[in-house]
């Protein structure tokens, strides 16, 4: 499987005051084509940011300061603003959290669907248009002609997430960074929206990075996994493995914390205390004043370690199987 | 959407006719007409006998009775001053206000909309942080005065432009036009400006405020996501949703701007109506101030109806099922 | 199971210090203070409101009295010297009055107007926008009917309204300014009056049968005040303005003892002549005011706002 995104020490800072945030820090992984990769972590970790500075949307004054970006051989990091547009909407598309505030209210649904076939390619309106009623067909959307005519508000939040996610898919991109995409939707609908994408990406042979906070999503829907604590990458793997032999306490605290019904009556685990503020971050491992493992030792930041296709940031790894 | 219609229709007639009570009572009962009517030294017989002809000898309602069924007509009376149909001078001089007024508020719409959107886009800039302390003057400083100096500054120091009347006019549709000429044009701009000054400020703050806050919205970030050119998300995707309320506003602006160039009419000397309210209140006028309150009142409800009716159009969202 | 599940004996985060308290009025006044411009403002409009104060002990001249008054000094630039040998720093205006002084007495007729009819319409419109809030129904429907219909016309249309039925004076200027002003004080008291009153302090001190007074006036009415702090700046400045307004278009106060607008008007004439001092400078001792109030309103209400603090 030819490699699609190469993310290599990348590094996006936001700077406060004085000092600098450093929302994403050195994070690192490989994405090939028609692959999924579950990005995983508490709100604040970093793993929205890393999703923004792959689209090259990162909001002012927000950059990126360090390590590349390299799609399908192109460093996007080094791209103009021209040239990155070009590549946005066109070769890697976004989904975005809240489907009630992602289109634009006052538009209707046809001109935002339009729009986003002419930027790229010099096709009539009317061709656009076709383009459009066939996506809208494709994730779902019952007489797609008419709700082309329709304004966002005439439609539910998860129609809503259907009309994102066909803008998405509308230019056959390579790439689709969803963020968080069923997080705002009922538990039903949100089975829906994953079922209709695994399906479409599949077809279209799409890659996707799906960042969320939900592990069963994840454990689901993606071939691999990067968990993300304080904007680094705290464990990186192949799914079944990260899951079913988490190495890192982090992501074995997050695990843990997944309700499921194998484990009724007992009491629920949680991962004490909070994710620490950016700015306030301990020596070493972030993790290590919530960990129930840490010593001494773990006043060092651990290197990113592991063999094959399983990686941890952790000079105590938990070696425990989970059930 | 039609029975929303209806309903605020109604609600606009309901207005105005108590506008006109309110006038009316105003008018005839907290102020004296037969005092400014009759000569101080007139004697009993005189006085009654005016009383009578003015019909103020009878019951109040139906001396309101009768001003309604004239004003329905039109008519209000003569003017004492002129002689004339008070409604006839007003309307006059009508087209000289609107012409004013609608250059204010062209100048505030060209000037303050593109202004407002800079500030919003580029905050942090000097020019962007120069305008907004300019607008704290423009909202602070009383129009009239702002009339003073341009007068001195432009009329009298430099000699630039001419500062009282309106100069040539030409006709066009049977209205004489000031701006149809060079000379009108010349004589339109100090006054334009004056009353288009506290407009600019106000049109300015609304749309910077408006791009504030749309700008960070998730539909803006995903508008760019699209590979949207920034062109078409900032004039298309930014620009349609500030401009509901900016439409609104400037639509009810248009009235106050009409109100509001009384005092511009007054310093510039421009003939419009709202000079001619100002020298018959002066000269309490009676029938003239009636005449004119009742006008702007149905001018006033007339553009609040047209500028609700706007904003459904605009707005999608805005959905009037019947119900108020 | 045997992750990091925590127990009960494991300490949590440690917690923060929390900052000394500090109460709403000093957060106000420490906020306020750290804007320079707020400050200057500030500092600005209380040398206004002392030198408006101290007119008659301050002025060179009582511009009033008409014996003090040389109708041969009429008319004199800025700089020049009386026969008496005073000098008039700001010119004279047609009947040999110092500006200066006409200006620094002029002042004090156009705060007092301005201050006067801003705090009574306060009171009325507070008043009236709190019944509105309590009563509920008809009263309600029917006030804020009347708020509507009053604010749907500009400031001005309705000031010249009132001078219309009343006619000209000081006391109708004041009137008039009071009819303009109630309609917003009652809309705003009304509104915070009605999100204060579903808050849960209120359903708290209810549950405590708290007297229903002591809710009123003890718990809402001071939550309900800052955005009624900072509508009285405002309509303050607006008063003064609109008083200036109808003063120069010959609807305000008299002659005799004339406002800044009044003067400005006075000079007015002169204008085209080229005697540009009798209408300038009470325009600049009028904007001076303005400005300074409208800063410190400004920001007042950044500072008061509950949305900008968190």
């Amino acid at each position: 499987m030819s490699v699609l995104l190469d993310v290599r020490g990348l590094k996006t800072t936001f700077p406060v005051g004085a000092g600098q945030i450093k929302a994403v820090n050195d994070v690192s992984f490989t994405l090939g084509r028609g692959e999924v990769l579950g990005l995983v972590g508490e709100s604040g970790s970093g793993k929205s940011v890393t999703g923004f500075s792959i689209m090259g949307l990162l909001e002012p004054p927000g950059r990126i300061t360090g390590g590349q970006i390299l799609f399908d051989g192109t460093d996007l990091t080094k791209l103009g603003q021209e040239e990155m547009r070009r590549l946005r909407g066109r070769r890697i598309a976004m989904i975005f959290q809240d489907p009630m505030m992602t289109l634009n209210p006052v538009l209707r649904i046809d001109t935002q669907m339009i729009e986003a076939v002419t930027a790229h390619r010099p096709v009539s309106k009317a061709e656009a248009r076709a383009l459009a009623r066939d996506a809208l067909g494709q994730v779902g959307i019952p007489s797609p002609e008419e709700r082309l005519n329709a304004y966002p508000h005439q439609f539910s939040g998860g129609m809503r997430q259907r009309v994102a996610i066909a803008i998405a898919l509308l230019n056959k991109p390579d790439l689709i960074v969803a963020d968080e995409p069923t997080t705002a939707l009922d538990v039903t609908i949100q089975a829906q929206i994953l079922a209709e994408v695994q399906k479409l990406t599949a077809e279209q042979g799409t890659a996707l990075i799906w960042i969320t906070h939900d592990l069963s999503v994840v454990s689901r829907l993606a071939d691999r996994i990067a968990v993300m604590y304080a904007g680094r990458i705290v464990e990186y793997g192949d799914v079944a493995e990260v899951i079913g032999k988490p190495h890192h306490h982090y992501t074995a605290g997050l695990i843990g914390s997944v309700p499921s019904r194998n484990r009724r009556g007992s009491r629920l685990a949680q991962i004490p205390g909070m994710t620490p503020s950016l700015l306030t971050l301990p020596d070493g491992c972030a993790f290590r004043t919530r960990c129930a493992r840490a010593d001494g030792d773990c006043a060092v930041m651990p290197e990113l370690t592991g063999q094959g296709a399983h990686w941890h940031r952790c000079v105590h790894p938990n070696t425990q199987v989970l059930a | 959407m039609i029975g929303w219609f209806v309903r605020r229709l109604l609600q606009s007639v309901f207005v105005i006719v108590a506008m006109t009570v309110i006038v009316f009572v105003g008018v005839n009962v907290i102020g004296d007409p037969v005092a400014i009517l009759i000569a101080p030294d007139a004697d009993q017989a005189e006085r009654l006998q005016v009383v009578q002809s003015l019909g103020l000898d009878r019951p109040l309602w139906e001396q309101y009775g009768r001003f309604l069924y004239g004003a329905l007509q039109g008519d209000f009376g003569k003017s004492f001053v002129f002689g004339q149909p008070a409604l006839q001078i007003i309307l006059e001089r009508m087209p000289a206000t609107l012409e004013l007024a609608f250059c204010a508020v062209f100048l505030a719409v060209v000037i303050g909309i593109p202004l407002g959107l800079y500030a919003g886009l580029r905050p942090r800039s000097i020019l962007a942080k120069t305008v907004m302390a300019g607008s704290i003057f423009g909202f602070s400083l009383p129009s009239f005065w702002v009339g003073l100096l341009l007068i001195m500054v432009f009329g009298v120091q430099l000699g630039w432009l001419p500062s009282s009347g309106r100069g040539m006019t030409r006709e066009f549709l049977g209205i004489h036009w000031s701006f149809l000429t060079l000379d009108g044009l010349t004589h339109l701009i100090l006054p334009a400006c004056n009353l288009a000054l506290f407009k600019v400020s106000l049109v300015m703050r609304l749309v910077r405020a408006g791009v504030r806050e749309v700008l960070p919205q998730e539909y803006v970030k995903f508008a760019r996501a699209k590979g949207l050119t920034e062109r078409r998300v900032i004039f298309v995707h930014v620009l349609k949703n500030i401009m509901i309320p900016v439409v609104t506003v400037i639509g009810l602006e248009f009235g106050s701007t009409i109100a509001f160039s009384v005092v511009t009419e007054s310093i510039f000397a421009w003939p419009g109506m709202g000079k001619l309210i100002i020298d018959s209140i002066n000269l309490l006028d009676r029938p003239m101030i009636v005449a004119y309150l009742i006008l702007i009142v149905f001018l006033f409800v007339t553009i609040n109806l047209v500028v609700d009716l706007l904003y459904t159009v605009l707005d999608p969202r805005v959905q009037h099922n019947g119900e108020g | 199971m045997n992750l990091s599940a925590p127990t009960a004996d494991q300490p949590a985060a440690p917690v923060q210090r929390l900052a000394p308290v500090e109460t709403p009025t000093q957060r106000v006044i420490r906020e306020f203070s750290r804007s320079w411009l707020a400050m200057f403002g500030l500092v600005v409009l209380s040398l206004v409101v002392l030198a408006a104060l101290a007119a008659s002990l301050i002025a060179p001249q009582n511009p009033y009295d008409l014996m003090q008054l040389d109708i041969l000094d009429s008319r004199l630039p800025p700089g020049s010297s009386a026969a008496s040998g005073m000098t008039y720093w700001l010119g004279t205006d047609e009947q040999g009055r110092d500006m200066l002084s006409g200006i620094l007495y002029g002042l004090r007729i156009s705060l007092g107007v301005g201050v006067a009819s801003a705090v009574t319409a306060a009171l009325v419109g507070a008043s009236l926008g709190l019944i509105a809030a309590y009563a509920g129904g008809r009263t309600e429907t029917a006030i804020m009917r009347l708020v509507d219909l009053q604010l749907s016309f500009p400031s001005i249309l309705v000031a010249l309204m009132i001078l219309a039925f009343l006619g000209k004076g000081v006391t109708n200027v004041v009137l008039a300014l009071i009819i303009v002003e109630w309609a917003a004080y009652a809309r705003t008291a009304r509104g915070t009056a009605l999100v204060e009153r579903r808050k849960e302090y209120i359903e708290a001190a209810e549950c405590l049968a708290i007297p229903r007074w002591r809710i009123l006036f003890r718990h809402l009415l001071p939550n309900c005040l800052p955005p009624l702090i900072v509508i009285v700046t405002v309509q303050i400045a607006r008063a003064i303005a609109l008083e200036a307004t109808l003063s120069f278009l010959g609807l305000g106060v008299p002659v005799t003892e004339p406002s800044l607008g009044m003067l400005i008007a006075n000079g007015y004439q002169y204008m085209l002549s080229g005697k540009f001092w009798m209408s300038f400078y009470p325009g600049v001792a009028l904007l001076i005011t303005i400005v300074a109030i409208n800063l410190v309103g400004d920001h007042l209400r950044d500072v008061l706002n509950p949305r900008s603090h968190s």
